[in-house]
């Protein structure tokens, strides 16, 4: 096991409010990892805390076994270049085009030519399965499904060997949600990336996910998806079992 | 990152180690575009040092390969070629897999000469144009009707959303405007005082600073205040809510954004400038009365004597009556403005800079078109 991101004791509070009391979480190279909770039970607060834009109250965020909640700026901005985000509503800049929102991180972090940069956008473009000519649009002209690749691709944009996805497939129609779970784990076995996704989409999580971590009372359950199918909490048990996830059970065991 | 080279009889060797990634994207591609082909007629390349090839390096690798190829060398990899550029040609090749549906792009255009160019320009410039001057009219039909049809039910003016724009428009902006109020009077008593002084005349000191302040000075320099805080302000709001969507949320729970975005903000505009009006014309004649104190020793029963006597009837209300044609022109700018963003926050911020430019701009022009009225008025 080669752990990339290890968070350990994390206890995140808001006045009185406790979202995170001592959660860990462990996610291995290579794999792709699931976060799972109900609305309010803090994923979204984790995924900031990881990446560094929220301090918590106590614990530590490893990064490829480095500390990042006392780290400085300079020292964040580096470890920060080796992995990427998507947020779920993409977070485009609409004042850039697709590929000046592709060329961002590289124009931030590498020393390249024009012409580099114009290739290597067109390249993370192409390779998200966009057409070239996506590249000269601004982002109000694209559709939803658009949006998520075209942040993909920005994500994708340093090479980053880990990748944090913010619930990809909200709001995606269910093919469109599928295409982009395949291409999902497509460029995670092509790039070998680790991919890190909060996700809502039980047919997402059936699709891609490696591991499962489920926050319930300010902790996280661990297991793999054969595993925390079958944990008896409560919680996860409506979640797994309820209504609407007994289909995808039974395309789990294959009957 | 290390390239070494070596050249053989039959051509040239190339032997890759170490990191090629995108943070080296840069040195390793320059290295690979300054390396002489020198009439090479077979490139062998050595990859299987490399620690980590990611789809940057690759990238820099598959160009130089082209580059090698075009120039006639027969380029082949020692050993397994890189996974990585397999996927570079899957992903360049590749008719575009599962690509999202995207709007049609738009008819190219056949390329003219200059001057038809300029007359093309010249010919969308004015339609524009026109286009535009026919959504302003259409907003100002829109937000008059609204208004009129509150008028009538007044259940439908949204009273309390009014007063909320009365606050915050009128109220937290007093602290400001009595500043600038006072300093103008400050700025006329002295550089009047100076001049007139001279002449023995310090007494119309006081004549300048009344009439300038309740004239004029003191609508303008509000409305141009209110113009910058409330005029931004609206076309902010109301853009914001535009790119959130919660315009057409409102209008699809049946609700008619003018009446409650729109009219109340008018409305609230128009009460509160004019009282603004009268806080700035009462700080300004203190404001005089100071100066005249302290600059000309004039005691204070002696300069509102002279107060009584410079004014006339309708000194204050010529001054009072512009406020609320000004407040209106700031808050129809500032709204329509805002109305008018439609996709990104770019367009945001120029249409709250037009917003306010134009408030400033009509207020001025208005004023000038009150001086003339006034005049043919006699009064």
């Amino acid at each position: 096991m080669d752990p990339v991101l290890e968070v350990h004791g994390l206890v995140n509070r808001f006045g009185t409010q406790v979202v995170h009391d001592g959660l860990d979480m462990v996610v291995n190279r290579d794999e792709v990892f699931g976060i799972v909770g109900g609305s309010g039970t803090g994923k979204s607060v984790l995924l900031r805390t990881i990446l560094g834009l929220q301090r918590p109250q106590a614990g530590t965020v490893r990064i490829d076994g480095q500390d990042i909640t006392h780290m400085s700026f300079e020292q964040l901005r580096q470890v920060k270049s080796h992995y990427g985000v998507s947020f779920q509503a993409g977070a485009l800049y609409s004042g850039l085009t697709v590929q000046q929102n592709v060329q961002l991180p590289m124009v931030e972090y590498l020393n390249l030519k024009e012409q580099a940069l114009d290739d290597l956008a067109l390249l993370k473009i192409r390779l998200v399965g966009l057409p070239a000519e996506a590249g000269a649009k601004y982002p109000a002209e694209l559709s939803g499904g658009m949006v998520k690749r075209v942040a993909l691709a920005r994500a994708l944009a340093l090479d980053p060997s880990l990748l944090f996805l913010d619930e990809p497939t909200s709001g995606l129609d269910p093919v469109s949600a599928a295409a982009f779970d395949d291409l999902v784990l497509y460029l995670q076995k092509e790039l070998k990336l680790t991919v890190v996704m909060i996700t809502h989409d039980l047919d997402s999580i059936f699709r891609t996910c490696n591991r499962v971590g489920v926050i319930v009372d300010r902790r996280m359950i661990t297991d793999t998806l054969e595993g925390i199918v079958n944990n008896p909490n409560p919680w996860i048990q409506e979640y797994f079992h309820g209504e609407r996830a007994r289909a995808r059970l039974g395309a789990l065991h294959g009957t | 990152m290390a390239i070494e080279v070596r050249r053989t009889a039959e051509g040239l060797e190339l032997v890759l180690s170490g990191e090629w990634g995108a943070r080296e994207f840069g040195a390793v591609d320059g290295e690979l575009d300054g390396l002489d082909l020198g009439g090479a007629r077979r490139v062998l390349i050595d990859a299987a040092a490399l620690t980590r090839l990611d789809l940057s390096g690759a990238w820099a690798l598959h160009e130089f390969v082209a580059r090698a190829r075009t120039a006639g060398a027969e380029v082949s990899f020692k050993g397994q070629a890189p996974d990585q550029l397999r996927l570079l040609d899957e992903t360049l090749k590749e008719a575009q897999k599962g690509v999202e549906a995207s709007p049609p792009p738009p008819p190219a255009g056949v390329p003219h000469g200059v001057l038809m160019r300029s007359l093309i320009d010249l010919g969308r410039r004015t339609e524009r144009s026109a286009g535009g001057l026919n959504e302003g009219l259409a907003f100002l039909g829109r937000a008059a009707a609204t208004a009129a049809r509150g008028l009538l039910r007044p259940k439908h003016l949204r009273p309390i959303s009014i007063t909320r724009h009365v606050y915050e428009t009128g109220i937290t902006a007093i602290p400001i405007v009595a500043l600038i109020a006072f300093l103008i009077s400050v700025i006329i008593a002295y550089m009047s005082a100076r001049q007139l002084q001279g002449l023995g005349a310090d007494i119309y000191v006081v004549d300048l600073v009344t009439i300038g302040v309740l004239r004029e000075l003191g609508v303008l320099l509000t409305s141009i205040i209110v113009a910058g805080r409330s005029g931004s302000a609206f076309a902010a709001e109301l853009g914001s809510m535009k790119l959130n969507q919660e315009v057409d949320a409102l209008i699809a729970t049946g609700v008619d954004p003018f009446e409650v975005l729109v009219v109340p903000r008018v409305i609230g505009l128009v009460i509160a400038l004019p009282l603004l009006t009268v806080i700035a014309d009462l700080v300004g004649l203190a404001g005089g009365a100071m100066l005249c104190r302290f600059l000309l020793d004039m005691p204070l029963n002696q300069y509102f004597g002279r107060v009584i006597d410079a004014i006339s009837n309708t000194t204050f209300w010529v001054g009072v009556v512009k406020a609320p044609v000004f407040a209106l022109l700031i808050a129809l700018a500032g709204c329509y403005h805002g109305m008018q963003v439609r996709s990104s926050a770019r367009e945001l911020g120029r249409l709250v800079t037009v917003a306010v430019v134009q408030a400033i701009f009509y207020v001025i022009l208005a004023d000038a078109l009150f001086a003339v009225l006034f005049m043919q008025l006699d009064i």
